[in-house]
């Protein structure tokens, strides 16, 4: 059931557009806001508010990769893996995140403090390569830097 | 006024306000021409400057605007939209302007709104833009309040309400029709053209699109003319462009220059040339999806026409710099693996034929190639070519690959023949 602040914000964006089911990703990212990521129940819940159908709202939720459809960790690891960070070296700060946090891309660590990403393009190519941590972006990335940045995530 | 787009901008970590914005002459162009002109009159002022969309298609922004039907007979509401779903790979100019001065391009909405008389438009933001999300967030709540969006902007006749929609990813959805089907919560994945946007865009209402970068041009074009935009340039498409360069260059960045600013200035001058013990191989000149430059179109000057000439495309005009050191088969591998998992996997030859792509230059580039590889390269370069698949993003695919093809037919050879990745230790 969805609860009374996502309601509220649910609703609050349907006057901005023409029909609610355009609400569909806007609702599934208040959803996730809130519950971390998106479950079978969370599906359904957005289905009723938007008045689509569980299969519907899912077809929509698993399109997009932002939607997480799997539980994440605390903090949410994207690491672009796109052209300007391969050239300036993105693979061995992936190698490391993977190395030091001893898990692959996709999965989560088992004290559930991190996720791990890859993720397209983050737009910080002038200081590739970078990382997006949660909401905060890390660009001039080395084995040095990256070990402190990792330190104010707990 | 030299650089209109970046001139009144301190820096992206302090926004100018609205305040400031004003006092710089901010808002003076919407004021009035929403006091003065016809609609029509802002798109005849946009189509005479000669403006060309920044988004990397570089269609005439007024032309655009003009296709768009106009009086009371017309399906309400109308949609201006402002395409801020920046993912082009290597591309990192909107942020920029987005972070730097968001007053202007609110301006420019009101200003494109007014042309095609429409009363709600959306700003289509990228997830992962969290900081231009609060930007914009702020920006808009002072121009509401100032009364320069909602009702009766300036005291006319016209109301415009903006909307910040933040996405939850995929490339596609800086595909102009896919990013509808995305703004109406749907899956984005693109629409069949003709209809056109402008007649049968959001919601089935007509719509105009617009890029970032575009829509930052419309407030000086409004105020200072068509022939001042005109004389921004070095050549004959109009204007200044966002130029950027990431790579191994001592300084990489994002530049403001007239419009045909050649290569080699923007390489060696802007960007401080390459990095100590590299050398320069070739530039990808427009993010992602576009072909390579090498050496020889060093001296382009980088505007629509000639970069097309030189057969790629001007793009987003942030570049990617390849260097002696760096693999160009793991550089297109690299890319044809962002095209096969951003493919939004509506059409064939798209979703099934740029995996196969991926995995072939996966071979040749771990040295288990064949030499007829190159060859299925090539037929595959063509059977996603234009007009083989749904919207322009195989197409686009293929740019680089192609022009890789040609221009480092030797690595790829070498590693088929040396079974190995000659670049690695």
């Amino acid at each position: 059931m969805l609860s009374d602040q996502e309601k509220q914000e649910i609703e609050a964006e349907l006057a901005h557009y023409e029909r609610p089911q355009a609400l569909c990703i806007e609702a599934l990212k208040i959803v996730q806001k809130h519950r971390g990521w998106v479950s079978d129940e969370a599906i359904r819940d957005v289905g009723e508010a938007v008045g689509l159908s569980p299969h519907e709202v899912d077809s929509v939720a698993t399109f997009y990769n932002l939607i997480y459809r799997r539980e994440v960790g605390r903090h949410v690891i994207h690491y672009c893996d796109s052209v300007s960070c391969w050239v300036m070296g993105c693979d061995k700060i992936r190698n490391q995140l993977c190395q030091e946090l001893k898990i692959q891309p996709g999965q989560t660590t088992e004290d559930q403090r991190f996720t791990l990403l890859p993720i397209p393009c983050l737009g910080a190519c002038d200081t590739a390569p970078a990382v997006m941590i949660d909401e905060d972006l890390h660009g001039n990335l080395n084995s040095e830097n990256l070990k402190d940045i990792l330190a104010r995530y707990d | 006024m030299d650089r209109p787009l970046t001139e009144w901008i301190l820096s992206e970590s302090l926004p100018i306000g609205l305040k400031r914005y004003e006092a710089l002459g901010g808002y003076e162009a919407a004021r009035k021409a929403l006091a003065e002109m016809e609609p029509k009159a802002v798109t005849q002022t946009v189509i005479d400057s000669g403006l060309r969309g920044r988004g990397g298609a570089g269609f005439s922004t007024g032309m655009k605007w003009s296709f768009v039907p106009l009086g009371p007979e017309v399906p309400r509401p109308k949609y201006l939209i402002c395409n801020a779903d920046e993912m082009e790979p290597g591309t990192f100019k909107d942020r920029y302007l987005l972070e730097g001065n968001p007053h202007q391009l609110i301006e420019g909405m009101i200003l494109g709104a007014y042309a095609i008389e429409s009363e709600v438009a959306y700003i289509f933001l990228r997830a992962e833009y969290h900081r231009s999300h609060q930007v914009l967030t702020e920006a808009l709540a002072e121009a509401r309040a100032a009364g320069y969006l909602g009702k009766n902007i300036f005291g006319s006749q016209h109301s415009l309400e903006i909307h910040l929609h933040s996405s939850a990813g995929r490339y596609i959805c800086g595909e102009e029709t896919a990013l509808l089907n995305a703004l109406e919560g749907r899956r984005a994945v693109p629409r069949a053209k003709p209809p056109f946007p402008p007649v049968v865009g959001l919601f089935g209402k007509p719509t105009i699109v617009n890029n970032v970068e575009t829509l930052y041009n419309i407030a000086p074009i409004l105020q200072h003319g068509p022939e001042w935009f005109q004389k921004r340039s070095l050549t004959e498409d109009a204007g200044t462009k966002l130029y950027g360069v990431s790579g191994r260059v001592r300084k990489p960045g994002l530049w403001e220059l007239p419009m045909g600013t050649p290569l080699r200035e923007i390489i060696e001058e802007h960007a401080g040339g390459m990095c100590e013990g590299y050398q320069f191989r070739g530039v990808i000149p427009g993010g992602a999806s576009t072909d390579f430059l090498v050496s020889e179109h060093l001296d382009l000057p980088l505007d629509f026409e000639s970069v097309a000439k030189a057969g790629s495309r001007l793009g987003t005009g942030t570049m990617i710099v390849l260097d002696d050191r760096t693999c160009p088969v793991g550089m297109v591998h690299n890319l044809q693996k962002f095209f096969a998992h951003e493919s939004c996997g509506w059409c064939t030859p798209c979703r099934d034929g740029i995996p196969w792509i991926e995995k072939i230059l996966e071979a040749i580039d771990q040295g288990k190639g064949r030499l007829d590889d190159i060859d299925l390269l090539h037929r595959h370069v063509k059977h996603l070519g234009p007009g083989r698949t749904f919207c322009a993003f195989a197409p686009g695919a293929m740019e680089p690959l192609q022009s890789a093809l040609k221009y480092f037919e030797d690595d790829f050879r070498r590693h088929i023949e040396e079974g190995r990745c000659p670049y690695h230790e």
